[in-house]
């Protein structure tokens, strides 16, 4: 589906949406007022854009002294080149280790993969264990959003779900409640997980270590108990030394979720004695992104989703309206970039109001990135030979000021005689009050004031 | 699959991004219109944590003792001496899943953030690093000297050589992944409690 | 001084009083105004509608229209945005982006102009436009943290018996987008609504800005809904225009 069909959808119920809305703004505000606490913000927006660009300038030497230092620590480093290879190599690693009840915290990538419907084939049951992940997990339906998962549903629903899947009493709404129905139920997840699985905000180059940042502690828990303990991230993910986080670990939460910092951040340096870890490391289009000079700023992204939360396109359509496991500015960018025919639609989903790059931490430039897709729809779409020639038309007719005026004064003309029910069926007169139609237009009567 | 692996990389080299240096910077200046003490006990306030005051050395195990979290515990785990109540040996030859319903773990921090409220704990301190989410409350006991302004000033005293594990931990476990209303306890600790232990530096 | 004047295609046909209005203001500022004989369109809607070529045509024999210019001026935030962005272009395009500034922009700027006689006693709502407001840094943006500052606002306000409210989210984006309207019509009239709720709540009379677009998808707006709310492009107040009845 469209995003603007999926968006019509959404909008179809107004109360909802504009709930939708108003929590999403609400997060935004949250973010704005962590942001201006912070002496020197657009300080560190700067310095991190430039650490995370330079970071991709020499990506291949970053990712090798990753692998060096992880390895010496006692991790194994392995490359996937694509999806495919991703999911077969995470599967072998849990077929090696024997491990059939695996946890999973979250990570973007992993939904990116299919991760999830490629081990279930192969018997292996994974619970997603971040809050929001679970839920949507349960039902059966993708993340609307990379921090809140499940942003899109009102507490009633999670209640519906957590009584019908998990034992929770009937009607049962309230969150605290809730959220201890899930603890209890994860709990159990945690205890006899054989193997773990999380992300990696950060890979460090220079010391070998994997950062995962959680307000829950389920990356951790995923991780303590089982002996197996597998990373699952795409290369991009790559600073060049840890004394560099710092700007990131202030940037990240108050863009995210307006929190000064996520209650976790843990700083894996190898596994635990006596434990495995492995380091899958994704390309799936990347180093392609970073071929493309117009693109590849995109691959700076740290994931926290404050493109999404100021979006106003984003918050009346909802992150499902995108088709992508990653919604919103971003989303909109890396899907259109890896298949401009089947999201198509999605570049065109945005007014480029340009609040997306304003709070983007690494300073991204989404909306120049929107346009280029933009260009590069086009040209894959190729444009009908009455498209081309209405275009070609039109910027003939506009290039001659003569001529404009003449067919400007038609236009008027005809759109004044135009029936009102007419009007209203075109997409701007369905909402829109006919403009005061001008005898003269300024050029004309610009040329009447001199004389 | 060193196959992949080849690929991948010469993938990013043959992709021509070009080369930048990257130049040295200035963290912009702390807040310091608070004391230290005072923003971070703000600051842990905001995510969710306490803050207590263990005035001398020897004042710990009481001052432990008087926390809401110890009172009715019957499980409680202390990776630091001199905490009386501690009945279970959290060490290594426990399998951790058994640390489950732990009332209270009690574990040392290195130093706390006055910016954020996060205390950095370092994994080799802990028998088992799970006592800090196995655990219904957690008790974080920081040297009074050791709180810096913000992230910058922690990093600059953390070293990563050799394997292990470390983690900034700031306030109780928590989610607001329903309806966005914040929510303690979420699969972690449902209390965090931060101890300044020994009299702060004049 | 001398200031060409540019007045996009669509001010020219749908909304000339704001071209007349805009050389009031420039002259009653003493400055003299020239209508040069220029292309109707800078070429944006087509560089946003991904037809990079036929933009950069439009835009080269815009640019040369222009040349002989030290200044040119114009009531369109999105239009002079555009315009600077031609810059890319090189040649006429790159030498005619710094020339070109939105009205208020040059009164502030370059005639260091900071208050404006004249009256205005009505409640007024500024809309800033995201154009001006992030391409041509009239103002700070909302989720910016540099220190504040409003180049329009200033000019407003020091008009005598203006009242400027501040509605909820005072800046977020009208959503008319050029090509959005069309192409995502049901996003763009919401969003539309919702800025004129929020002007409404806030108790505008009048709801301003330096974007003709912006302002033209609101009336259309305002207009079938039967709301009260006002739309005069701010050279029209600068210029003593009273509201449309």
């Amino acid at each position: 589906m469209s995003h603007p069909d999926a968006a019509a959808a959404f909008l179809a119920d107004p109360a909802r949406a504009a709930w939708h809305d108003a929590a999403l703004w609400h997060v935004r505000e949250r973010r704005d007022a962590a942001a201006g606490a912070v002496p020197g913000w657009e300080a560190l927006r700067e310095r991190a854009a430039a650490v995370r660009r330079y970071a991709l300038a020499h990506l291949a030497d970053h990712l090798e002294a990753f692998e060096r230092q992880a390895t010496a620590l006692g991790a194994r480093v392995h490359f996937a080149r694509d999806a495919a290879e991703h999911n077969a190599l995470v599967l072998e690693i849990l077929r090696g280790a024997g491990a059939k009840r695996v946890v999973k915290s979250k990570s973007m990538l992993t939904e990116e993969c299919g991760l999830n419907a490629h081990l279930a084939r192969a018997g292996i049951d994974v619970v997603d264990t971040d809050l929001g992940e679970r839920i949507v997990q349960l039902r059966e339906e993708p993340p609307s959003h990379i921090v809140m998962p499940a942003i899109h549903l009102r507490r009633a629903e999670v209640g519906a779900l957590f009584h019908e899947r998990l034992g929770a009493p009937a009607g049962a709404s309230d969150p605290a409640a809730l959220a201890e129905t899930a603890r209890r139920h994860l709990r159990a997840a945690f205890l006899r997980a054989d193997a773990g699985i999380t992300g990696a905000n950060f890979l460090l180059a220079d010391t070998g270590g994997v950062v995962v940042c959680t307000n829950e502690g389920n990356a951790d828990l995923g991780t303590a108990l089982p002996r197996l303990h597998v990373v699952c991230a795409g290369i991009e993910k790559v600073l060049p030394r840890a004394e560099d986080l710092p700007v990131f670990l202030r940037l990240l939460a108050r863009s995210a979720t307006g929190q000064p910092i996520t209650a976790y951040t843990s700083h894996f340096h190898g596994p635990r004695p006596g434990a495995e870890m492995h380091v899958v490391l994704v390309d799936n289009g990347r180093s392609a992104l970073l071929a493309d000079p117009a693109l590849r700023d995109a691959l700076a992204c740290i994931r926290c989703g404050a493109c999404l939360n100021t979006c106003p396109v984003y918050r009346r359509s909802g992150g499902h309206s995108y088709g992508t496991p990653v919604a919103g500015p971003i989303g909109a960018v890396l899907a259109a970039a890896r298949d401009p025919v089947r999201h198509a639609s999605l570049p065109f989903a945005s007014t480029l109001c340009g609040s997306c790059r304003d709070v983007c931490p690494v300073k991204i430039d989404l909306p120049r990135q929107l346009v280029a897709l933009r260009e590069a729809v086009r040209a894959r779409r190729g444009d009908g030979p009455a498209v081309r020639l209405g275009v070609r038309l039109a910027a003939a007719l506009l290039a001659r000021p003569r001529l404009a005026e003449a067919a400007g004064a038609l236009a008027r003309r005809a759109l004044a005689l135009v029936p009102e029910p007419l009007w209203r069926r075109t997409p701007w007169g369905r909402a829109r009050a006919r403009p005061p139609l001008p005898r003269r237009s300024f050029r004309a009567l610009y040329r009447g004031r001199r004389e | 699959m060193s196959e992949a692996r080849a690929a991948v990389l010469a993938a990013l080299r043959c992709a021509r991004a070009p080369a930048r240096a990257l130049a040295p910077w200035t963290p912009p200046p702390a807040p310091d219109a608070l004391p230290l003490r005072e923003a971070l006990a703000r600051a842990l306030e905001g995510v969710g944590g306490r803050l207590a005051v263990a005035p001398g050395p020897h004042a710990l195990g009481e001052a432990l003792e008087s926390l809401p979290c110890f009172a009715g515990a019957r499980r409680v785990a202390s990776a630091l001496p001199g905490v009386a109540r501690a009945n279970v040996d959290a060490g290594t030859h426990w399998d951790a899943r058994d640390l489950d319903g732990l009332d209270v773990a009690v574990v040392p921090g290195r130093l706390a953030v006055a910016e954020n409220g996060a205390v950095w704990v370092d994994g080799a301190a802990l028998p088992h690093r799970a006592l800090l989410w196995l655990a219904e409350h957690l008790v974080l006991v920081v040297p009074a000297d050791a709180v810096v302004p913000d992230l910058h000033a922690a990093y600059a005293r953390l070293r990563f050589d050799g394997p292990g594990f470390g983690v900034f931990v700031a306030g109780p476990s928590k989610t607001a992944d329903i309806e966005q209303a914040l929510v303690f306890g979420a699969q972690g600790p449902r209390t965090t409690t931060l101890v300044l232990a020994g009299t702060p530096p004049t | 001084m001398r200031v060409a004047l540019f007045v996009p295609c669509y001010v020219d046909q749908l909304w000339p009083e704001v071209g007349l209005a805009t050389v009031e203001v420039l002259e009653r500022a003493g400055v003299e105004v020239a209508f040069p004989k220029a292309p109707a369109c800078c070429g944006q809607p087509f560089a946003n509608a991904g037809h990079a070529a036929e933009a950069a045509r439009l835009g080269r024999r815009f640019a040369e229209a222009f040349a002989g210019f030290e200044h040119v001026v114009g009531p369109s935030a999105s239009c002079v945005a555009a315009v600077r962005e031609l810059a890319h272009l090189g040649g006429a395009a790159a030498a005619l982006a710094p020339r070109v500034r939105e009205l208020c922009e040059f009164l502030v700027d370059v005639l260091g102009v900071a208050s404006w006689p004249g009256r205005f006693p009505r409640r007024v709502g500024l809309h800033p436009g995201c154009h001006g407001l992030r391409g041509l840094g009239l103002a700070r943006p909302s989720e910016r943290m540099d220190a504040p500052f409003d180049k329009v606002a200033g000019l407003l306000a020091s008009l005598e018996g203006v009242e400027l409210v501040a509605p909820a989210r005072p800046d977020e984006c009208c959503g008319f987008g050029g090509t959005f309207a069309l192409r995502e019509a049901d996003v763009s009239v919401r969003m539309g609504l919702d800025r004129l709720a929020a002007h409404e709540a806030a108790g505008a009379e009048v709801v301003t800005s330096v974007d003709p677009s912006c302002l033209l998808h609101l009336r259309g707006l305002a207009e079938r809904r039967g709301s009260p709310l006002r739309a005069m492009h701010v050279a029209e107040i600068l210029a003593g225009r009273e509201p449309p009845p």
